[in-house]
């Protein structure tokens, strides 16, 4: 356990009468990397922008090493963002925008200069100094204004979906180096994504955010593996969501056919959402598994296979290294410990709409 | 070829009304009544009458020009802060004059200042004393900076509008203040749109000769005026144009200078 670096205090904000935040309570642990992951107009770009200090909360306190910072403008925080679109100054080379904060704080010239190496280096783009910014790649740029956020030593870098502009392969190299760079500086790091896979990547603690509410936090893979409702479950990877019965411990009804899983404290006769991960679902001869199906639908994501199984008038999304054609009759069986059960949502704030994204 | 063609009747209007006309300039600026070479009509801007109306305009435009940077920046900025629908009113208010004749606009300001004009009378209903602006540099110096101060803002505007808010965020996330943020990251960046408000502000007061007399009672000649004298007064056709071809000269240069500056960025109107 860390100590809490930041902490948002009971937070709401609401645009044109819309409420983003709704009583958002959250604290961030000194260096770790945590990821705020959600939707677009989840609230998490919001969040970070009240941390940096862009925005003010409308209720609520942020307290920053037990101080509360809540109305201190930007400059005056020690804390330093990254914008999702580099925002560099195109009026300066790469030297001058990284000397910015540090001219400003009236840093002597041979620190600048070695801190300017020193950024430079750590960013992978060392001689860069007299390039403009219009001259540089995407990824490029990105990393110049990481270099530009991370000389002034913030105890917390915020980024905003830095990575959304890059392309596929740069933004997975980008992701390797975002790690390195946050265990060589050992500060915290504050991502905000709408990428799933980003987050799992990189993250130490993810904070599932939808509609100004905190769906769950926790560690990837707890994340990953037991989401808390539908809604975290269907936006981190693919999943499979059933409506069930928890019949009694240790048995849930899908489609009126029985299922053992390991869940229980669920009661008799409970409504509930199951979830199986695609790769869970395991195919075979038709008659040796739970329930027999038909495969509808087959299509090759080089390293799987992804096929739609058509079992008690449902789709069920499989993932198999085995290819099984277009009609062939499978059957279908789910371990027990593969079979998440979760409550189903109780209040209406509760309701994690499932948006398309 | 189909794009060439297109480009036709404007080809056959430049030939026509500006690159022979141009080229008659230039001709009658540089020959004498005879039809030979001279320097002369040129030189003739060394006289102290038109040398003293060639500083005049320069100085006045100069000093509308810079007046209309002060009034105009730091409207353009409020302009561009207040990013919803309000500033579309306020910029309407500003290009409304524009669209009403020029000659009416400044027709106005006579009325306007004249003595026993609005201002006068009104100033006198108080108890103080009266005001003569008109037929003084002043008058022409407020006719210039009413004429051409939408100029002066729209481009400005432009440029300020259209800088990322996230640049302006990032520079107060690195710990400049708003006034730091404003004379490091604002204002280098509106560079382009304030180089070409003192271009489209400075040209047009140079050569104008229809605030002068209107404001100036005829009493004020600016280099504008003692062209058009030259020319409408019968006067002589060669010394007319010897001049014009000196004031062209004043205006490619300031043109010159605005173009190492500005990246076509702020070029709006």
């Amino acid at each position: 356990m860390g100590n809490k670096l930041i902490e948002l205090q009971h937070i709401s904000k609401i645009y044109d009468g819309h409420k983003v935040l709704d009583d958002l309570n959250l604290y961030f642990n000194e260096n770790k990397f945590l990821t705020l992951l959600g939707p677009s107009g989840c609230g998490k770009t919001t969040t970070l922008r009240i941390l940096g200090g862009f925005e003010m909360p409308d209720e609520g306190h942020v307290i920053f090493s037990g101080e509360d910072i809540t109305s201190l403008p930007p400059n005056k925080r020690q804390l330093n963002t990254v914008f999702q679109k580099y925002a560099l100054f195109t009026h300066m080379n790469i030297a001058e925008n990284i000397a910015f904060g540090l001219k400003i704080s009236g840093k002597s010239k041979t620190y600048i200069e070695d801190k300017i190496k020193y950024a430079l280096k750590l960013v992978n783009l060392d001689g860069y100094e007299k390039r403009m910014p219009d001259s540089l790649s995407g990824g490029q740029q990105q990393r110049i204004a990481i270099a530009r956020a991370i000389v002034n030593e913030p105890k917390v870098l915020l980024l905003d979906e830095p990575l959304g502009a890059l392309d596929l392969k740069l933004r997975q190299e980008m992701q390797y180096e975002l790690i390195r760079m946050k265990n060589e500086l050992g500060i915290t790091f504050i991502y905000v994504t709408h990428d799933q896979e980003e987050a799992l990547t990189m993250s130490d603690t993810i904070v599932v955010m939808n509609q100004g509410y905190i769906q769950q936090i926790g560690t990837p893979e707890d994340i990953y593996n037991e989401p808390t409702n539908a809604f975290v479950a269907d936006f981190i990877g693919d999943s499979n969501i059933f409506p069930g019965i928890m019949l009694e411990d240790k048995v849930v009804e899908i489609f009126g056919v029985i299922f053992p899983c390991v869940d229980t404290g669920f009661g008799h006769n409970r409504p509930v959402d199951v979830v199986i991960r695609p790769e869970d679902v395991e195919l075979g001869a038709p008659g040796a598994g739970t329930v027999d199906g038909v495969v509808s639908h087959l299509i090759f994501k080089g390293v799987h296979y992804e096929m739609e199984v058509t079992a008690c008038g449902q789709e069920w999304l499989v993932q198999s290294t085995r290819m099984y054609p277009v009609g062939e009759h499978v059957s279908i069986s789910v371990d027990p410990f593969n079979i998440q059960i979760m409550n189903k949502p109780e209040s209406e704030d509760e309701e994690a709409v499932v948006l398309d994204v | 070829m189909y794009k060439k063609s297109l480009s036709c009747p404007f080809l056959i209007w430049a030939a026509a009304f500006i690159i022979i006309p141009l080229l008659f300039i230039m001709y009658y600026g540089l020959t004498d009544k005879s039809g030979s070479f001279t320097m002369a009509n040129l030189m003739a801007v060394a006289t102290a009458e038109h040398s003293k109306a060639l500083f005049l305009s320069l100085g006045l435009s100069l000093l509308s020009t810079v007046i209309c940077l002060i009034l105009a920046y730091p409207l353009a900025l409020i302009l561009s802060g207040s990013r919803l629908g309000k500033s579309g009113f306020v910029i309407f208010l500003f290009i409304l004059p524009m669209w009403m004749n020029f000659l009416l606009r400044t027709l106005a300001w006579v009325v306007l200042l004249d003595t026993n004009g609005v201002l006068d009378t009104i100033l006198k209903f108080f108890g103080l004393k009266g005001m003569k602006i008109i037929n003084t540099p002043a008058a022409i110096v407020f006719g210039m900076v009413y004429d051409f101060l939408p100029f002066m803002i729209l481009p400005i505007y432009n440029v300020v509008s259209k800088i990322d808010v996230n640049v302006i965020n990032a520079a107060r996330d690195l710990g400049a203040n708003s006034f730091q943020t404003l004379y490091k990251v604002i204002f280098p960046l509106s560079l382009p749109g304030v180089v070409s408000g003192i271009t489209m502000v400075f040209v047009p007061s140079l050569t104008t000769f229809v605030i002068s007399t209107l404001l100036g009672g005829g009493k004020i000649l600016l280099i504008g005026n003692v062209i058009e004298q030259e020319f409408m007064k019968g006067t002589s056709w060669h010394i007319g144009s010897g001049l014009s071809l000196v004031l062209m000269l004043f205006i490619i240069v300031s043109m010159i200078l605005s173009s190492k500056y500005d990246h076509g960025e702020g070029n709006v109107l």
